[in-house]
């Protein structure tokens, strides 16, 4: 025992200990004021009385710390007896009850590289979904065009209201790309194909049977098979439209080759769903799918994980994908955003991303055979009396989340998150992709004087606003513009959200003026409308950045 | 309170509907007085509580302490041309009043005119009109003369809001500063209204002074009657530099001549003659810190400009070839308009440089500019006026080296 004190002392010997700092401080401080306040005669005399003072302070201090020290170490000993005898481990119960903190703190060594991203803002939202998951029954299912961009806005339907379909059957396809199939999530009657201006498809709409039907697509091991055969498969079940190409943010073209797969682990915007509890207790499904994409893609899958957050083993556990760390404001969860910091998009390159729950969806059609949509997505927001997860399959009617569930009737019930999620109605339909329904107040007041003295709080990234200074707290959002569209006023803000090496502005100005090669030298492939969403929530002129950034990414494609 | 007002609009609506200029002008006022009731329709789903009027309004506000002491600055002046209360702290009370309503017809005459031409140029567009004003209306009154007849400020604004801003497009189109625009009109078109020692004082009283029984006994003198105080000069600190003081048998040059009048402090606070909101560094700064601190303007123009100016009166320090370059760094910024034009002028974001680096090269070409137009150039007295404008003109080149280095980089690596 007091040969473990020594050896746990000659460490700390090393450095001045702060105590024999501070007293050895206070003896000069008492002998430098008593000199100045001595008369000369009695100089001597108090001298020594001030130094001895002096000495006895400095010698308790030792024997104090001594003290200390001695008994820091018999409850380390005596902590790591106990622990070996219960089989815990002892380190992290020594860290928690020590009585003398170490000199020099331990610094964990980063073993990884962490990409920190400082621009970017986070909004906080009241009524993040609890972490519990309930089963959600849902009488309809529906898929919409407008979830796949670029897809044309009249697809050709292979059913009519009325047929008969399987979960994994084909609903329709693009004409202009006959080889993708987009397919039913369950398998029922085609109750409703919902037609909007110009003919053009906004939902197929299936009721559900009571017991779901599948289509066999063939239980298969990624690894035996060749790309070709698995290209074959994703489309066949209708999971080739998950993954998304960068740049345009379009459905891939299979007989491309792209850079890399990027899965980002993590999503930043407000509200956003915890994939971690989601998808706990799923590691070998998670691996099948990576499995898969590996099998497009060899060896170039990679996944952006959260620095900040300690990651499942879902995730960390993974073989064959390369990780990255990041930590930083929305939107770092962004795939975008991550992979510029990675390896950026250059011109003729592409890189497909795809989320996480999506993942988890074509493993499970290799492990099972068939298209099994179903998937936890969270229902949150400051309208929502329980804010929880929900089981259930994609394109499910949100009407039994929100029936009785709601803080107030005029809402906006939004499919995905605040910045980049569709507008539904109540009793509307969860995209293809969206793994979160935000239900917020719909803000069609009028308010007196809003713009100089607002009546309530209210998320702003500016300092005129109290609510800057306590970030953090949560707030109750509506979906009120807060003025008026404006011509671009304000400069530097838009470089403050966006962390990406370009002049935002400058490429929004590019795309309005339609001049190709800006649009393409300021970095248009690198972005989709989700990475600039946060650019538009800030912008005092209320540009409609998103749709400009649509308007760009589609120019260019076709141009 | 509140319903009254909204019922009243959600009446007039219909009404105004029926001609484009009644309801361009029914909407400014209405939403001025409430944020409408419009909630997203494309994009993202919640906005930032920060619009262009809350923006503005700031701008506005940081002025304000400036034009509360250039109010009293105006009644000061007045009153110790005829050496009425000549102390500082001597009748504050009857020259802010009088400041007051000196300044009050010109407020009046700025907004009523140029808020009428941007209803009429909204209306004809079938827009809305737009809140860019609130700042200009503001800015005009506080870079005039104080005493500068009111059918040239209107002429100035109407120049100024036509040709500087609706004909490019209104707000956010404009390329030169519109303030500036308004001051460069009477700078050249009239001449003799802005420059000399006699332009900056305050010498008659308007009907609003005689109503309420304020100004000096200006009857007895008469207005600039050289029988006014002996000694006196109403000659601004930047005056006296350019053109030295008569004392008696001797010329006093440069800073001699500057410290003869003023003090530095006096300077610094704005205890001199000039153009209304000018004067006070001082208060200048604090609104200054108010826009940095809501990071409404940006640093980088207002850092780069005072690095400019420093730089180059230093530089004017080591030639010190004559006695207007020799007076030192520190006098050269608390003379003339150096602060407000950096607070104000400069840092106005749609006619600045709008890249992050563009700005400072943008500001510090200011600051070097100024510095030479005012020190160098016997024509013009002051710099930052010439300065701003011009560096508006090469502000879009700034960008443009800036965004062509960023996208040769992109190219460079696919």
């Amino acid at each position: 025992m007091f040969g473990s004190m020594v050896k746990s002392t000659g460490g700390h010997s090393a450095a001045i200990s702060p105590v024999l700092r501070l007293s050895s401080f206070a003896i000069i401080l008492a002998n430098s004021t008593s000199l100045f306040a001595q008369n000369a005669d009695n100089a001597s005399g108090n001298l020594s009385q001030s130094t001895i003072v002096g000495l006895i302070v400095l010698v308790l201090a030792i024997l104090t710390y001594g003290v200390l020290v001695f008994g820091d170490r018999l409850l380390q000993v005596s902590i790591k007896e106990i622990a070996l005898e219960k089989g815990k481990p002892a380190e992290e119960i020594q860290k928690k009850y020590s009585l003398v903190p170490p000199l020099i703190p331990h610094r964990e060594k980063e073993l990884r590289k962490v990409i920190s991203i400082k621009k970017g803002f986070d909004v906080y939202i009241k009524g993040r979904a609890e972490k519990k998951i309930r089963e959600l029954k849902s009488a309809s299912y529906a898929v919409k065009p407008i979830d796949f961009p670029g897809i044309s806005p009249i697809p050709k339907l292979l059913v009519k209201e009325g047929d008969h379909v399987k979960a994994g059957d084909q609903l329709f396809f693009d004409r202009h790309r006959p080889d993708i199939k987009y397919v039913a999530p369950v398998s029922g009657e085609v109750a409703q194909i919902i037609r909007g201006e110009k003919r053009k498809v906004e939902e197929v709409v299936i009721l559900a049977d009571n017991k779901l039907e599948y289509r066999d697509f063939g239980k298969a091991d990624p690894k035996s098979l060749s790309r070709k055969a698995i290209v074959e498969k994703l489309i066949e079940s209708g999971t080739w439209p998950f993954l998304v190409q960068r740049p345009y943010g379009i459905v891939p073209n299979p007989a491309d080759e792209p850079k890399m797969i990027y899965i980002s682990a993590f999503n930043t915007a407000p509200l956003a769903p915890d994939y971690d509890f989601i998808m706990q207790g799923q590691d070998a499904l998670f691996q099948k799918g990576i499995d898969v994409l590996n099998q497009l893609c060899a060896g170039k899958v990679h996944i952006g994980l959260n620095a900040k957050k300690t990651h499942a083993s879902v995730f960390t556990g993974v073989e064959g994908a390369t990780f990255h760390w990041f930590e930083g404001p929305h939107p770092t969860g962004n795939s975008g955003i991550q992979i510029h910091h990675i390896d950026p998009i250059k011109k003729d390159e592409v890189v497909w991303t795809i989320k996480p729950l999506d993942v988890l969806t074509i493993g499970r059609l290799f492990e099972e055979g068939r298209y099994n949509a179903e998937r936890v997505v969270a229902l949150a927001g400051c309208e929502v009396k329980e804010p929880q997860y929900y089981r259930t399959i994609q394109g499910a009617s949100i009407e039994n989340m929100v029936k009785e569930n709601l803080l107030n009737d005029h809402v906006r019930y939004i499919s995905g998150d605040v910045y980049t999620g569709k507008k539904i109605e109540a009793n509307g339909h969860i995209g293809f992709s969206d793994d979160l329904v935000t239900v917020i107040l719909e803000g069609d007041q009028y308010e007196i004087f809003g713009w100089l003295l607002p009546s309530y709080p209210r998320p702003s990234v500016s300092p005129t606003f109290l609510s800057y200074f306590f970030q953090g707290e949560e707030l109750e959002v509506n979906t009120n513009m807060h003025g008026e569209e404006r011509p671009f006023v304000v400069t530097g803000l838009y470089e403050q959200l966006l962390p990406i090496d370009t002049y935002p502005l400058h490429l929004f100005k590019a795309i309005l003026t339609e001049d190709f090669e800006r649009m393409e030298g300021l970095g248009i492939y690198e972005l989709l409308e989700e990475d600039v969403a946060l650019c538009e929530f800030a912008c005092p002129s209320k540009s409609p950045l998103q749709k400009i950034m649509r308007q760009g990414l589609d120019m260019v494609r076709e141009g | 309170m509140k319903k009254l007002l909204r019922q009243f609009f959600d009446n007039m609506e219909p009404k105004a509907r029926k001609n484009k200029y009644l309801y361009t002008t029914f909407q400014a006022f209405h939403t001025f007085l409430f944020v409408p009731n419009h909630v997203t329709r494309n994009g993202s789903h919640i906005r930032d509580g920060m619009d262009i009027k809350r923006l503005m309004v700031h701008v506005v506000i940081a002025m304000q302490l400036a034009l509360l002491f250039g109010m009293y600055n105006i009644g000061h002046w007045h009153y110790a041309a005829y050496g009425e209360y000549t102390g500082l702290a001597e009748g504050i009370i009857p020259k802010f009043l009088f400041g007051f309503f000196q300044l009050l017809p010109v407020i009046i005459v700025a907004h009523a005119v140029g808020l009428g031409i941007e209803f009429f140029f909204a209306a004809n567009r079938g827009g809305e009109v737009e809140e860019g004003f609130l700042v200009t209306g503001m800015l005009i009154p506080l870079i005039m003369p104080p005493d500068l007849p009111l059918w040239m400020t209107a002429l100035a604004t109407a120049f100024a809001v036509i040709l500087a801003k609706e004909a490019f497009g209104g707000t956010g189109q404009n390329i030169l500063n519109v303030a500036l625009a308004s001051r460069v009109f009477v700078f050249f078109a009239y001449p003799t209204f802005i420059s000399g020692d006699t332009c900056w004082i305050t010498w008659d009283t308007n009907i609003l002074h005689r109503l309420f029984g304020l100004g000096a006994k200006v009857a007895e003198y008469g207005p600039e009657s050289s029988a006014v105080v002996q000694g006196f000069s109403g000659a601004t600190p930047l005056g006296l530099a350019a053109s030295g003081l008569q004392t008696g048998e001797k010329t006093l040059q440069g800073l001699d001549a500057i410290t003869h009048q003023f003090s530095w402090w006096e300077m610094f606070f704005g205890f001199i003659p000039g153009s209304v909101g000018e004067t006070s560094a001082f208060l200048i700064i604090l609104g200054a810190v108010l826009l940095l601190v809501t990071r409404i303007a940006s640093w980088r123009i207002m850092l780069s400009m005072f690095a400019g100016a420093v730089f180059v009166g230093l530089v004017f320090n080591f030639m010190g070839l004559n006695p207007f370059l020799q007076i030192p760094w520190y006098y050269q910024l608390v003379m003339g308009s150096f602060f407000f034009a950096m607070a104000f002028m400069a840092t106005d974001p749609v006619t600045a440089a709008h890249t992050n680096q563009g700005k400072i090269v943008y500001g510090f070409m200011i600051g070097v500019m100024g510095m030479i137009i005012r020190v160098l150039n016997p024509a013009y007295p002051e710099g930052w006026m010439l300065a701003i404008l011009l560096m508006n003109v090469f502000a879009p080149t700034f960008d443009h080296i800036f965004i062509q280095k960023n996208i040769k980089k992109r190219l460079a690596r696919g």
